[in-house]
């Protein structure tokens, strides 16, 4: 068993009530951080620690904060991106509905550190059982003096809102989330200027994940060095990952950055190997947006190391050969998935997704949509594929906001790596259609695990 | 006391203030050099960024930070850094990427200039003629809508739009309870006004002259004539409401049209009002100045370029 940190008090009965939360030794870290440290001490703790943002990028959270603009007289913002909505990522749903004063006791250090006396949690609209969970916690705490003014009769005051969203996959990213905060359509907005210089309300403004907010709570408790000695390198802490598809133990984990990704498919403490028996074939390690890898590849790097769960080693290869880490939304695939199928499926997602801003994703997404689909349905023809590769080169890069490279690389990865199975569905439309190909090329290396049917 | 900084784009080199974008310092130097733009619009605030015809490669950051820029940026909307140097039309990244943009925009913007009232005075025409293919590799229905007419001076055909967001501006920017702006998402998205509401304000008919395509048409004008046909001359009255600096379209002794007057770019200098646009339309309503400048791309300046190239440095 690793470190558990995010899920520290999972199984614990009531732990979403005030009650039990402080029982269990919560709201401890706004205590210590608001009586006995600054808000430069407490951001000087998150940088040691190394933690990393966990809503996609990766970007270093003590760095973040610190590139906060802080002109005289102007308020400043944090705001928590609760929007989830990458195919394949569930994990912040879970944590704010189980354990939503975890959340909130991260709000609270967090801004403090920032110097916001005011915050959002930005939710998903159709996770409306979230916002009242949420709200309900949020009244906890409001009646317990640390929300409000003058917190701990420290000084701090602090107001904490929740705000749902409609439910568009793009008011995740953060400058379209800023926009709909705002009141208005959720489009993405031109960078710079940076959030971190014009955000909410045209002010200063932090925009972060829910998992990234949660785990500072226990970084000022432990201290930035406790939490940075787990994990491997720059990668630190601890991750959830929500991992599903043809597994046989699809849920959420907490597991210390670092561990192998072979561990994590076939041990019975997390994923406990490919479902029915069968072998897996790819993997999309990060969510949906993530270049899809097959499975020689994700279990180790083109060197032959054992691949390892941290932001480094997933992305090592570049994309040729390598992924990334991304929201931690891990999407095994067996024998019989069909790549041709799972990448249209994929490009349906963000061509319906796409603000339509900016022209290469407004057009390209929905034509790389036409196009795969037509290859999945026995119609493709053999410069099909081709196609396909420009046009996803095409749109990377060159939009405003990275749902353009999150619509192409899922489509460049799965050419590039399965292009034989494409190939095959212009060739055998039909038999395409009944039988998974290609498996002797991609499958993984290990002996078929014994279940208790064989 | 203002410093300045200097840039090279296309290895010809200019002096600009802090703050300027590269498309504007590119415009600075004028001739072949300046990037296209399809959805900047310099008098309109906050535009630019959404079209992406205007990336260019930024192949040194500046004096200070060197390092090339990782990707393509807009140039309408990245200001210049001290000593930064850009490629535009000497990379073969940019006009491969500009190609692909074009051929993006041609998706669900049909080439039937023969029929289209914006013909001669188009963006996306001269910029097809310049970095499109041939043939398209799009093979899939497009879309088609029935014409609208917002208002009764102004005709909406969607099929032509390219969602360049300029006429929602000056909606947002130039009209008062804006009843016209974007709806649905992605390739769903249409101009659109509130349900039923035409476009009724005084200086609506400007979205007609921000279009870049032929979108919005003039419906007092619509294929009146075809534009190369007709003689533009500008034309000013005294008028409360606008500069009433206009031009005049004439064919014959007739003023077949009002617009603003234009730059070389393509842009407006000034705002005009509808009583301007539409309801002046004798020559004894104006003061003639002269014959109009004419556009630097519009088909009615040729055999008139003024000859404003500037050579390409070759670097090899
Ligand atoms: C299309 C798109 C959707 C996104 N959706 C989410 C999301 O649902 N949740 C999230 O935390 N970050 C999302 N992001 C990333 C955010 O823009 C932003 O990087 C993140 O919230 C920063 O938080 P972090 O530094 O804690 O990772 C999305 C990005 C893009 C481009
Ligand atoms: S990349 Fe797509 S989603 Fe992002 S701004 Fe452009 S059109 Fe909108
Ligand atoms: S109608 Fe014309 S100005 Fe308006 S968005 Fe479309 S192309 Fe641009
Ligand atoms: S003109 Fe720069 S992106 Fe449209």
């Amino acid at each position: 068993m690793g470190v558990k940190i995010l899920t520290q008090h999972s199984g614990v009965p009531g732990i979403d009530t005030f009650e039990v939360y402080r029982k269990q030794g919560g709201y401890a870290a706004v205590e210590k951080a608001l009586k006995s440290m600054s808000p430069e001490e407490v951001l000087e703790e998150v940088k040691k620690s190394g933690l990393r943002g966990r809503g996609g990028a990766g970007f270093p959270t003590g760095l973040k904060w610190s590139f906060l603009a802080k002109p005289e007289g102007v308020p400043r913002y944090l705001v928590c991106n609760a929007d989830e909505s990458e195919p394949g990522t569930f994990k912040d749903r879970e944590l704010m509905s189980r354990n939503p004063h975890s959340l909130i006791e991260g709000m609270i250090v967090s801004s403090y550190a920032l110097g916001a006396n005011t915050s959002y949690i930005y939710v998903r609209g159709e996770l409306f059982y979230v916002i009242r969970i949420l709200e309900k916690a949020i009244a906890e705490a409001y009646e317990k003096g640390l929300l409000g003014k003058n917190i701990l009769g420290t000084g701090y005051d602090l107001d904490l809102y929740v705000q749902p969203g409609g439910g568009a996959y793009i008011c995740g990213e953060e400058t379209a989330l800023i926009e709909s905060l705002e009141g208005k359509r959720g489009n993405p907005r031109i960078k710079p200027p940076f959030p971190a210089v014009s955000g909410v309300w045209g002010c200063p403004t932090v925009v972060n994940n829910v998992e990234t907010i949660a785990a500072t709570s226990w970084i000022i408790l432990n201290g930035g060095d406790e939490y940075a000695k787990i994990g491997i390198g720059r990668s630190t802490g601890t991750k959830l990952i929500s991992a599903c598809g043809n597994i046989n133990q699809p849920g959420i984990y907490e597991i210390e950055l670092g561990l192998p990704v072979e561990e994590f498919i076939y041990s019975d403490e997390y994923c406990g190997g490919i479902a029915g028996g069968k072998r897996l074939k790819a993997v999309v390690a990060g969510g949906s947006s993530v270049p899809v890898l097959p499975a020689n590849l994700i279990l180790k790097t083109i060197a032959g190391e054992p691949r390892l769960m941290t932001y480094e080693s997933l992305a090592d290869g570049g994309f040729a050969t390598g992924t990334m880490m991304g929201s931690g939304g891990f999407i095994a695939m067996d024998e019989d998935a069909c790549i041709v199928r799972n990448t249209w499926n994929f490009t349906r997602f963000y061509h319906h997704e796409s603000c339509g801003q900016c022209s290469p994703c407004r057009e390209g997404t929905g034509w790389m949509e036409k196009v795969l689909h037509r290859i999945e349905y026995g119609h493709g023809k053999m410069s099909d594929i081709d196609l396909l590769v420009d046009v996803a080169a095409k749109i990377e890069g060159n939009t405003i906001c990275p749902l353009g490279d999150a619509a192409a690389w899922p489509v460049g990865s799965a050419i590039r790596h399965f292009r034989e199975e494409f190939e095959w569905h212009v060739k055998e439309p039909r038999l395409s259609q009944q039988q998974n190909y290609g498996l002797a090329a991609y499958a993984d290396p290990l002996p078929v695990p014994v279940t208790e049917e064989s | 006391m203002s410093e300045k900084f200097k840039i090279t784009i296309d290895g010809v080199s200019a002096e600009v203030e802090p703050g300027t974008t590269i498309l504007n310092a590119a415009r600075q130097i004028g001739g072949d050099l300046v990037p296209p733009a399809m959805c900047y619009y310099s008098k309109l605030e906050g535009s630019g960024g959404k079209c992406r015809t205007c990336l260019v490669k930024v192949s040194k950051g500046s004096e200070k930070d060197p390092r090339p820029m990782p990707k393509l940026v807009a140039s309408c909307r990245t200001t210049v850094m001290d000593g930064m140097e850009v490629q535009n039309i000497t990379s073969p990244e940019v006009l491969e990427a500009r190609k692909g943009v074009v051929e993006f925009l041609l998706i669900n913007h049909p080439l039937d200039c023969p029929v289209c009232d914006q013909a001669g005075e188009c963006k996306l025409q001269d910029l097809s003629y310049e970095h499109g293919a041939e043939a398209t590799r799009y093979e899939f229905n497009r879309r088609t809508f029935e014409r609208i007419d917002i208002g009764d001076k102004i005709q909406l055909h969607m099929n032509r739009c390219i969602l360049c967001y300029r006429c929602v501006y000056v909606a947002n920017q130039l009209t008062d309870n804006r009843v016209h702006g974007i709806v649905g998402r992605g390739d769903m998205s249409e101009i659109s006004t509130y349900v039923e509401k035409a476009i009724d304000n005084d200086f609506s008919g400007n979205v007609i002259d921000v279009c870049p395509v032929g979108a919005l048409t003039d419906k007092t004008f619509r294929f009146k004539n075809r534009v190369w046909f007709t003689r533009p001359v500008s034309a000013h009255r005294d008028c409360d409401k606008c500069c009433g600096k206009v031009t005049l379209w004439y064919k014959g002794e007739d003023v077949l049209r009002v617009t603003a007057r234009k730059d070389e770019y393509g842009e407006v200098e000034e705002f005009i009002c509808n009583t301007c646009r539409y309801d002046k339309k004798k020559t004894s309503d104006w003061v003639i100045d002269g014959p109009a400048q004419i556009q630097r791309q519009s088909v009615i300046s040729a055999n008139h370029y003024d000859g404003k190239v500037v050579p390409v440095i070759d670097k090899r």
